[in-house]
C-alpha cells in the first residue's frame, strides 16, 4: 500500500491565541503542533503499512514552521515528506488548499490518501473530500477501521448518536480519519536520526499557483465570541468557591 | 439563478432530523431579510410525504428530489443527483444542516460545481446588502463573519441549534406550498461506495438524557485515576458520570458516557463540567441544560460561554474542597 497522510501544523491545544492588529486572523507568535486528527491519520498509516508493507508519504502546506510536522512524521516511520512551503498556504480557504495538494502530487500513484477529519484552526473539514472529487477518486469520511478486502477496502464510519456503518470501497480511495480511534505512537531515538536522511521536497507556491485560484470565501473578521448567557464568576480560595458554589446549587438552582 | 434561497433537508426513513427544521427557520429568517424567495428539496427515495409535511411551512416551493439510488445514502449518488437538480433549478445560496452526511458529500457536491460551502455556521448578518455568515473558529475560541467570493451558488452548512426549530414559521392556513417531483438520473459507475447496514455497537448501558444531574469531565482530568474524584464528586450529588469525547477515546469511561455529536444529547438540571474546554462537539451535546457549571484553568474556554456559573480554576484544588461541602448540604 502506498499512502499519502496530509497533515496540518495548528496552534497548540492550550496555546492563548490573540488576535492580530487586522481583527482577521491570529497573532503567529504561538507554539504549534500536528493537528490532532492528522496524528491519528498518520497513525493509521503507519499501522497499514506494517501490515501490507508499502510506504507512507507526509505531505503539509505551510511556513518553514510546518517542517516540524513533517520531521516528527519521518521520526515516526513516515518515509519521505512533501513540504509546500510558503507562507500564503496558511490562508488558502479548503478548495484552494486541496488544488495545491493535488498538483504538488500529480506525478504520484497512491493506493489511499488520509486526512484528518477537520483541523482545529478553520475546522472546516472539507479538504480530504474536495481532494478526491479533484482527483476523480470515492471518498469516505470520519473513519474508524480500515480493512483489506477483494475488491479495496472496508471501512467504518462514524455516523451521528453512536451509530456506525461499513462501506466497502474500491482503491484508490480518500478517507477521512477521526481521531482518537488508536494509541499515537512516540518516535524512537533511532527514528528521529534515521529521519534527518530521508528524502524531503519541497514544492513552492510558485509551482502550485496555477492549480490555485482565489479564495471563495473570505475571512471579514475574527473576533470573540460574544456571550450569550450572563455568567457568574465565583472567585477566592478554592474552600470558599466551594462553598458559594453548594450555596448557588442548593438556594438558587436548587439541584441540592 | 433568480435570488432563491434553498435549504436542503435531511430525511432519514421518513422523518427530518430537528437540526434540517432549524436550517427551514434559518431559510425564513435570511429571506425574511433579503426578501429573496424560499425553497426547499427534500433528497431521496420515496420522499413524497417528508415533501409534504416541509409544504406546511412557510416556503415558496418544495422538490421532491428522487433516484431509486439514492437510497442508502452515499456521497456520489447525492453529490451527482444534487447537481443535476440545481443544473434545472439554481439557486444562489444553498442551506443544509451540519450533519455528518452532509459534511460527507458537501464539499464533493461545491468543488463539481467551482464554488465553495462554508460549513458550521452558527448566524448570519446582512449588511449593506451583503451576506455574513458568522461561524466557530479555532475550537470555538473565535468566531468568524465570513463573505461568499465566488458566483453561486453558494453552499453553508448550519451547525446544531443556531435556530430555532420551534420557531419555524407556518405557512398560510390551509395552503400548502406546492410540492413538485424532479426525478434525477444517476447513471451506472456513479455509485463506487457500497454501504452496508447502519448499526448501533453495543447497547447503551447508560441512559444520560434521563439524569437530572451529570458531572462530566474533559481532558482537564490528565490522569486516569483522577476520574475517581469526578465519580466522588457526582457520588455525592447523587448524578452521573460523563466525559468529553478525548475521555473516552483514551477508554477512560465507556464510549457510552460520552456527551456530544457522536454522543449522547443531554439536557439535565445541572450539569457540571469539569476541565472541560468546550468545543463545538461537545457543546452541542449538552448546551440545552437548564443550568451549567464549568470548572476550568483556562479563563478564555469556550465552556465559559455558556456557562450559568463560571469557576476560573483548577479542578484538583476546587473539587475536594466541593465534595465536602456537598456533603455538608446534604447533610
Amino acid at each position: 500500500m502506498r499512502i499519502l497522510v496530509c497533515l496540518k501544523q495548528v496552534p497548540q491545544k492550550d496555546a492563548p491565541l490573540k488576535l492580530n492588529d487586522a481583527g482577521t486572523w491570529i497573532r503567529e507568535d504561538v507554539s504549534y503542533e500536528v493537528n490532532e486528527p492528522d496524528a491519528f491519520a498518520l497513525e493509521t498509516a503507519l499501522r497499514q503499512k506494517e501490515k501490507h508493507t508499502g510506504e507512507v508519504v507526509v505531505i503539509t502546506a505551510g511556513p518553514a514552521r510546518a517542517l516540524q510536522v513533517l520531521r516528527e512524521a519521518l521520526a515516526k516511520g513516515a518515509d519521505r515528506a512533501i513540504h509546500l512551503e510558503d507562507d500564503a498556504f496558511v490562508g488558502l480557504d479548503a478548495y484552494n488548499t486541496a488544488r495545491a495538494i493535488a498538483a504538488a502530487i500529480k506525478d504520484e500513484k497512491f493506493d489511499l490518501i488520509f486526512t484528518g477529519l477537520q483541523s482545529d484552526d478553520y475546522g472546516y473539514a472539507q479538504t480530504g473530500v474536495i481532494l478526491a472529487e479533484i482527483l476523480g477518486l470515492p471518498h469516505a469520511t470520519i473513519i474508524m477501521q480500515i480493512e483489506k478486502n477483494d475488491g479495496g477496502i472496508r471501512v467504518k464510519r462514524e455516523l451521528e448518536a453512536g451509530f456506525f456503518q461499513y462501506v466497502d470501497m474500491p482503491l484508490p480511495a480518500v478517507l477521512t480519519i477521526q481521531s482518537g480511534i488508536n494509541k499515537l505512537r512516540y518516535a524512537t531515538l533511532i527514528g528521529i536520526k534515521q529521519a534527518k536522511n530521508k528524502p524531503m521536497r519541497k514544492v513552492t507556491m510558485a509551482e502550485v499557483q496555477s492549480a490555485v485560484g482565489a479564495n471563495l470565501q473570505k475571512i471579514e473578521k475574527l473576533y470573540l465570541p460574544q456571550k450569550s448567557k450572563n455568567t457568574e464568576f465565583l472567585e477566592g480560595p478554592p474552600a470558599e468557591v466551594a462553598k458559594k458554589l453548594v450555596e448557588k446549587l442548593k438556594n438558587e438552582l436548587r439541584v441540592i | 439563478m433568480a435570488d432563491t434561497i434553498l435549504v436542503i433537508v435531511e430525511q432519514r426513513e421518513g422523518k427530518l432530523n430537528r437540526v434540517s427544521w432549524e436550517t427551514i427557520a434559518g431559510g425564513q429568517a435570511i429571506a425574511a431579510q433579503t426578501g429573496w424567495t424560499l425553497e426547499a428539496a427534500v433528497i431521496g427515495s420515496g420522499v413524497a410525504s417528508v415533501a409534504s409535511a416541509v409544504a406546511e411551512k412557510k416556503v415558496a416551493k418544495v422538490y421532491a428530489v428522487e433516484s431509486a439510488r439514492l437510497e442508502p445514502y452515499t456521497p456520489d449518488a447525492f453529490a451527482h443527483g444534487l447537481q443535476e437538480f440545481l443544473g434545472k433549478h439554481p439557486a444562489k445560496l444553498v442551506l443544509m444542516p451540519h450533519t455528518y452526511q452532509v459534511r460527507d458529500f458537501v464539499p464533493k457536491l461545491a468543488t463539481v460545481l467551482q464554488t465553495t460551502a462554508i460549513s458550521d455556521v452558527i448566524g448570519f448578518k446582512y449588511e449593506g446588502g451583503k451576506l455574513l455568515f458568522t461561524r466557530q473558529m479555532f475550537q470555538g475560541k473565535f468566531v468568524a463573519d465570513v463573505s461568499f467570493a465566488g458566483s453561486g451558488p453558494c453552499f453553508v452548512t448550519f451547525q446544531n441549534g443556531s435556530f430555532r426549530a420551534d420557531k419555524v414559521e407556518a405557512g398560510a392556513t390551509s395552503m400548502l406550498a406546492p410540492v413538485e417531483t424532479v426525478n434525477v438520473e444517476i447513471p451506472d459507475g456513479v455509485v463506487r461506495n457500497k454501504p452496508q447496514e447502519v448499526f448501533k455497537e453495543a447497547k447503551q448501558a447508560v441512559d444520560l438524557t434521563q439524569a437530572e444531574i451529570i458531572v462530566s469531565v474533559g481532558r482537564g482530568i490528565k490522569e486516569e485515576k483522577n476520574i475517581a474524584l469526578a465519580k466522588q464528586l457526582a457520588d455525592a450529588l447523587g448524578g452521573e458520570l460523563a466525559a468529553s469525547r478525548p475521555i473516552c477515546d483514551n477508554g477512560w469511561l465507556p464510549m457510552d458516557r460520552q456527551v456530544g455529536s457522536s454522543g449522547q444529547t443531554v439536557a439535565p438540571k445541572l450539569y457540571l463540567a469539569l476541565g472541560i474546554s468546550g468545543a463545538i462537539q461537545h457543546l452541542v451535546g449538552m448546551k440545552g441544560s437548564r443550568s451549567i457549571v464549568a470548572i476550568n484553568k483556562d479563563s478564555e474556554a469556550p465552556i465559559f460561554e455558556i456557562a450559568d456559573i463560571a469557576v476560573v480554576g483548577n479542578l484538583f484544588d476546587i473539587v475536594p474542597p466541593l465534595i465536602e461541602e456537598v456533603k455538608k448540604a446534604k447533610g
